[in-house]
């Protein structure tokens, strides 16, 4: 870690009693959801990390608490750092409050959370599903969301798979 | 459920302004089938007129789950699908994804096979951005620029055939390396394609630059400021075009981009047409880089002798009781990969591609996230295309260069 990231980490450690943790040649800090927004709008208005690089969440099912990590990594061009934000959530109603006013990519990010993870957005202005069909049940990244097949077709079982298919019929 | 006409209706409600639901402008969807958005992507248009009031993209027509389907296989099996995310970048999807186990691992790369890399991943980007100059004039109505580049491109899809055998799937960057060492043929094809391009790229300069039409098209058209491009997370041409010099080539080098002599091109008139000046010096660039590599190509093995992640040579199987016990583990189980988490990220044709990896220790990811330039810079798309015409939409469409495969993954 240089020294400049190290300066930043121990003022905000010191701050907000954030956790500081390297994971491999990444610095991460360990933020309760309360303290994300203030965090981030002191990392993008004061330390100039403008842009919103990453944002992802981590589901450690069948633990529940906490059950989810999201994760937020800043990047300042100007001195060309990246800083981690890992948020842990309970399994029951995970939210957070949304970023869409600090980085404005946040908003199909978190809305991609939302879709994959069910990770609801406080605040946030559009907050409907991006990648899976509007009625689409449940959240595919969790790990308690089986993969899913379709069975296949034969002559024999065309009819029956067809009458039990959830596709728009006459 | 809700009825298909009701959902819809109650989906636009929302989003539209009070003009529409009064029947002053008009709602259109382009897409998901038309011609000039590059893939299977749905914008729902509210115009008065021809002018463009609000613009929705709907994306996830191609959505694959992959990122889910990656964590249900083991890493080497997983690498075939990082081919089918952004299918213009196959190899710079395949590079990112090995540097991110590399990384985590603390595996080797040879540094013939680093060189090699760097080719190939170079040669996609001129491939890549012949498409998008393909299309992006073909939907501004100047046909023949694309047969040009098409033409051009084939001989980097050849050159793709001929390392791993497929055009464009072709899951050639192993973890530690290379899948094998090139052919002999290679370092001639690559010369080919090095003394044909330049003129090729004069050949596309001469037909558009000056192009009255072209630059009616172009000049102008979709200004973003600086600010308001790193605000919105664009990355790639898009951002460099608007005068940020940010190249992850540059500023966190990898795979020894440190070693070559290049320029990021860069560009402060923000339009469409700078995105374009900007693409162009791109291509010649990275040829400069290719040369450069291929000139100092050193000798030696193109995978890591790590056995606990790369698997024995063939001549060692029948000699080596080791050597077939590796084997046997990397086929059937995979190899295990140490726990934690990593991110790892490259310059794409179109921007910061990364990988963020969690591994629990098993021989399965725990997860894998794409974090991809396309989905970034097609968020933008809405705020380009306000008060533009609809046609300057499809020149807005293609300046993005998105790929529906690198936003819906």
């Amino acid at each position: 870690m240089d020294n400049e990231l190290q300066n930043i980490v121990s003022v905000l450690v010191e701050r907000f009693g954030v956790e500081p943790k390297e994971i491999r040649d990444q610095t991460s800090l360990i933020v309760s959801p309360e303290k994300i927004s203030e965090i981030c709008q002191s990392l993008h208005d004061e330390y100039g990390f403008p842009w919103l690089e990453v944002l992802t969440a981590v589901d450690y099912w069948p633990e529940q608490e906490p059950r989810f990590h999201v994760i937020y990594f800043l990047y300042s061009i100007e001195k060309s750092m990246r800083i981690g934000l890992r948020v842990p959530l309970p399994g029951v109603s995970p939210s957070l409050p949304t970023m869409v006013e600090l980085f404005a990519n946040a908003n199909w990010r978190e809305r991609e959370l939302w879709d994959m993870f069910g990770i609801h957005f406080e605040g946030h202005p559009d907050l409907r599903r991006i990648l899976m069909p509007h009625d689409w049940q449940g959240h595919p990244l969790r790990k308690d969301y089986p993969l899913g097949y379709e069975e296949v077709q034969f002559t024999f079982n065309a009819e029956e798979i067809d009458r039990d298919k959830p596709y728009a019929k006459e | 459920m809700l009825d298909q006409s009701e959902f819809a209706f109650n989906e636009l409600r929302h989003l539209v302004s009070d003009r529409a639901i009064k029947g002053e402008t008009m709602l259109l969807n382009m897409g998901p089938q038309h011609p000039s958005t590059h893939g299977v992507l749905r914008l729902l248009l509210e115009l008065d007129g021809e002018i463009v009031v609000n613009c929705f993209p709907d994306i996830g027509f191609l959505h694959t789950g992959i990122e889910k389907n990656m964590e249900a296989k083991s890493y080497e099996k997983a690498a075939v699908m990082t081919d089918r995310l952004d299918y213009l970048n196959n190899l710079g999807n395949n590079l990112v994804y090995c540097m991110a186990i590399e990384k985590l691992a603390d595996l080797d790369v040879p540094v013939r096979a680093q060189a090699i890399r760097v080719i190939l991943t170079e040669l996609q980007r001129i491939g890549s951005h012949l498409v998008w100059l393909g299309t992006h004039t073909l939907d501004l109505a100047a046909i023949s620029v694309f047969w040009y580049t098409f033409r051009e491109r084939e001989l980097i899809l050849d050159i793709n055939e001929m390392v791993s055998g497929q055009r464009m799937m072709t899951t050639y960057f192993r973890p530690g390396g290379l899948w094998r060492d090139v052919p002999v043929e290679f370092e001639d094809a690559v010369r080919d394609f090095i003394s044909i391009f330049p003129k090729r790229i004069s050949e596309y300069e001469a037909m558009l630059s000056e192009n009255p039409i072209f630059i009616e098209r172009t000049k102008g058209i979709g200004v973003i400021n600086p600010d308001e491009a790193v605000h919105w997370g664009i990355t790639g041409p898009m951002l460099r075009a608007s005068g940020v010099n940010f190249d992850l080539r540059k500023v966190e080098p990898y795979m020894g981009y440190e070693q070559y002599d290049f320029n990021v091109p860069t560009h402060t008139d923000s339009d469409t047409y700078a995105r374009y000046l900007v693409r162009m010096e791109e291509m010649r660039q990275s040829l400069r880089i290719v040369e450069q590599a291929l000139d100092k190509l050193p000798y030696g093995p193109v995978r890591s002798n790590n056995r606990k992640y790369v698997p024995p040579p063939r001549s060692e199987l029948g000699t080596s009781m080791e050597a077939v016990i590796h084997h046997f583990k990397l086929w059937t189980d995979g190899f295990e990969m140490p726990k934690g988490s990593v991110y790892a990220a490259t310059e794409s044709p179109r921007g910061v591609l990364g990988v963020y990896l969690e591994s629990d220790g098993s021989t399965k990811p725990h997860r894998v996230h794409w974090r991809t330039p396309s989905f970034d810079n097609l968020q933008m798309l809405p705020v380009l295309a306000k008060d533009h015409l609809v046609a300057d939409l499809v020149a807005l469409v293609g300046t993005t260069d998105f790929v529906l495969g690198d936003i819906d993954r």
